[in-house]
């Protein structure tokens, strides 16, 4: 589904360039579930910045379904992260003034979807977290756990291909966050594609798989179950500027 | 998306921020009130001046002595204007075709005096006529006798004021006045007729204008008023008697005024007074959007968060700008019907206070004004809407 060749991001911090992504090469299967590890400012967020589109490497090529998304201008961007992409971050983003039927009624407002219906589907996915009788209250009346319940079927009310989770369990108490995680097992488990950032071993465990980024490099890569590893090469600060291999390179 | 989402949007948006919308709303609508009071009290100064006119009759032709050219200069040198006599006056009214009525008119003001009780008061002298040309209507007793305009009478007919203050509760008829020198019988008075042109027309007392001639010493009238048969023969009655009068004096030394020249150079001059105000009142208006551009601005820098979540849920970079203009322009609008409701309200005070003022904003200003209002805000709301859409969606999800 994913296709990342070669992805180069680099910004420019007070006059000093910084390498966020330095030939990133990765392929992400449909259905596929990708947890990527790595400390602050390994690049990890940068990296799900591109794959939702919502940065440009400055270069290398990505392919999303098929398609080559690095040319596209603004406007096929945003319709391809209001159709295609779906993000849930580590502080919710959700509108304070909006009940959370709103806030996820709010991807389809801006896809044009008839007022009758979002509400019907926002509930139905309420529902599906389990929060439909909060549909009414605002964030400030909801718990942290119910917050990112609320942006996770937001993310999803468009039904996208490919969900982004930035510490998605981040800000949320041990009950909560399992909860949460539960819920997005059970929609990767439907099919959707998920790709999770994540600092907490606990939540890249539940990963099919699991890559580890330092400095802008692709340093481990593995599947969920060699976790210890990856925890391992992280306490250590092995393998810095030693990029494992990449996928179907030679 | 459509309009209702994005107005919906909006709303809820300027709903969070309740005293801040209310303040920059008050702006707007302040901006309006004023254009809609200003132009209001414009166009009721507009309105009764035209009403003063059309009340002293709209087929009038006005001769004065002088021609407007040479006034100005030094008395004696030649800038002193020929007579007006009353010969010229009773010529034009046999000799000009198209005149229906005509009625001399020479001024003075003159102390008025019954008993104990004195009055200054302007003292006009004139004819019968004068009752029918200056719409006047006699409340007791009779006008001036239908007489030669060169024979004067003792006679005199009072204004109702004048009439009222010389005589409190008493018959003013067959009484004996004393105006100046001159003792005079009280033979009629006017019925209420208030201001016209100036000229408070019931604290007046009217003469016959040979005595009144005589009394201030005069040889030339004030004025000379005609009475076209018809509207649309005001042109030619003016030329004739400016050429009758031409030829009796040897050279063209009279003015001859239609009503309808002053009253087209009043209707001009107290038009663009009214757009004036309208247009200074409308500069507190491009205040006001400044205001909402500034609240704007806030508004955008305050939620940045929010604007970088909107890009990474789809919204395209109109959508953003649609939400964020729509709010600028409910402000203004909002702003707007109710500055209209302020300045309607106003000018009913207005009105209330000044009864005599028909002040109403002309139908064009309460259009431009409510306009405006929306103009404002899509205006002065395009530089924060274009600065929403510009953010760069991973630093405005940063907060940055």
């Amino acid at each position: 589904m994913i296709r990342l060749v070669d992805i180069c991001r680099t910004y420019d911090l007070g006059g000093n360039p910084v390498r966020a992504l330095v030939d990133v090469t990765e392929e992400i299967a449909s259905g596929e579930h990708l947890a990527i590890m790595g400390p602050s400012g390994s690049g990890k967020s940068t990296l799900l910045h591109v794959l939702g589109c919502l940065d440009r490497p400055d270069a290398g090529r990505y392919e999303l379904d098929g398609r080559d998304v690095s040319a596209l201008d603004d406007d096929a961007l945003s319709l391809l992260r209001r159709h295609t992409i779906g993000f849930v971050f580590q502080s919710f983003h959700l509108v304070p003034r909006l009940t959370a039927r709103e806030n996820v009624e709010l991807p389809m407002v801006f896809a044009g979807v008839p007022a009758a219906e979002r509400r019907e589907r926002a509930m139905a996915k309420l529902r599906a977290v389990g929060l439909e009788p909060r549909a009414s209250h605002r964030p400030d009346q909801l718990s942290g756990g119910e917050r990112q319940r609320v942006a996770l079927a937001r993310a999803t009310v468009l039904e996208p291909k490919l969900l982004l989770a930035d510490e998605p369990t981040g800000n949320l108490d041990g009950a909560s966050g399992r909860h949460v995680l539960e819920i997005l097992s059970r929609m990767n488990a439907d099919g959707l594609t998920l790709v999770v950032v994540t600092h907490d071993p606990a939540v890249a465990r539940r990963a099919r798989r699991l890559i580890v980024l330092r400095d802008g490099h692709v340093v481990f890569r593995g599947s969920g179950e060699q976790i210890h590893e990856a925890v391992e090469l992280l306490s250590t600060g092995d393998g810095e500027g030693d990029a494992a291999p990449a996928p179907g390179r030679p | 998306m459509t309009a209702g989402d994005v107005v919906g949007f909006a709303f809820r948006a300027l709903r969070g921020h309740r005293l801040r919308t209310a303040l920059s709303l008050l702006g707007v609508s302040i901006g309006v009130a004023a254009v809609i009071t200003l132009t209001a009290l414009g166009e009721g100064a507009r309105r009764y001046v035209l009403a003063q006119f059309a009340a002293v009759g709209s087929n009038m032709v006005v001769v004065l002595p002088g021609r407007a050219e040479t006034t100005g200069a030094m008395p004696g040198f030649g800038g002193t204007p020929r007579d007006l006599t009353l010969d010229d006056a009773l010529a034009v009214a046999r000799g000009v075709p198209g005149v229906d009525k005509a009625a001399p008119l020479v001024i003075g003001t003159e102390t008025v005096a019954f008993g104990a009780r004195r009055r200054q008061v302007a003292v006009a002298g004139s004819s019968h006529e004068m009752l029918e040309v200056r719409r006047l209507s006699v409340a007791r007793g009779r006008f001036l006798p239908e007489q030669p305009w060169d024979r004067g009478a003792p006679v005199v007919v009072l204004g109702s004021k004048l009439a009222a203050e010389l005589f409190p509760g008493a018959e003013p008829l067959g009484q004996v006045v004393r105006i100046g020198d001159w003792r005079m019988r009280v033979i009629g008075v006017t019925a209420p007729r208030g201001q016209q042109l100036g000229m408070d027309m019931d604290d007046v007392a009217i003469v016959p204008v040979a005595t009144a001639m005589q009394m201030f010493d005069r040889s030339s009238l004030f004025r000379l008023l005609l009475q076209a048969r018809s509207h649309h023969r005001l042109d030619t009655v003016k030329a004739a008697t400016l050429k009758l009068l031409s030829e009796r004096h040897g050279e063209e030394d009279v003015t001859v005024i239609t009503q309808d020249a002053v009253l087209s150079a009043f209707d001009s001059i107290l038009g663009a007074l009214t757009r004036a105000l309208g247009g200074l009142a409308a500069i507190s208006l491009a205040v006001a959007g400044v205001g909402i551009m500034n609240v704007m601005l806030v508004s955008v820098s305050e939620r940045t968060r929010e604007i970088g979540l909107l890009k990474a849920l789809g919204a395209g970079r109109r959508q953003v700008l649609a939400a964020f203009l729509a709010e600028a322009v409910l402000i203004s609008s909002a702003g707007g019907v109710l500055g209209l409701a302020l300045g309607f309200a106003a000018v009913q005070v207005l009105v209330a206070i000044f009864p005599a003022l028909p002040a109403s904003p002309p139908a064009w200003a309460v259009a431009a004004a409510f306009l405006m209002s929306v103009a404002v805000g899509a205006v002065f709301g395009v530089v924060p809407a274009r600065r929403a859409t510009r953010l760069d969606p991973v630093a405005a999800l940063g907060g940055r």
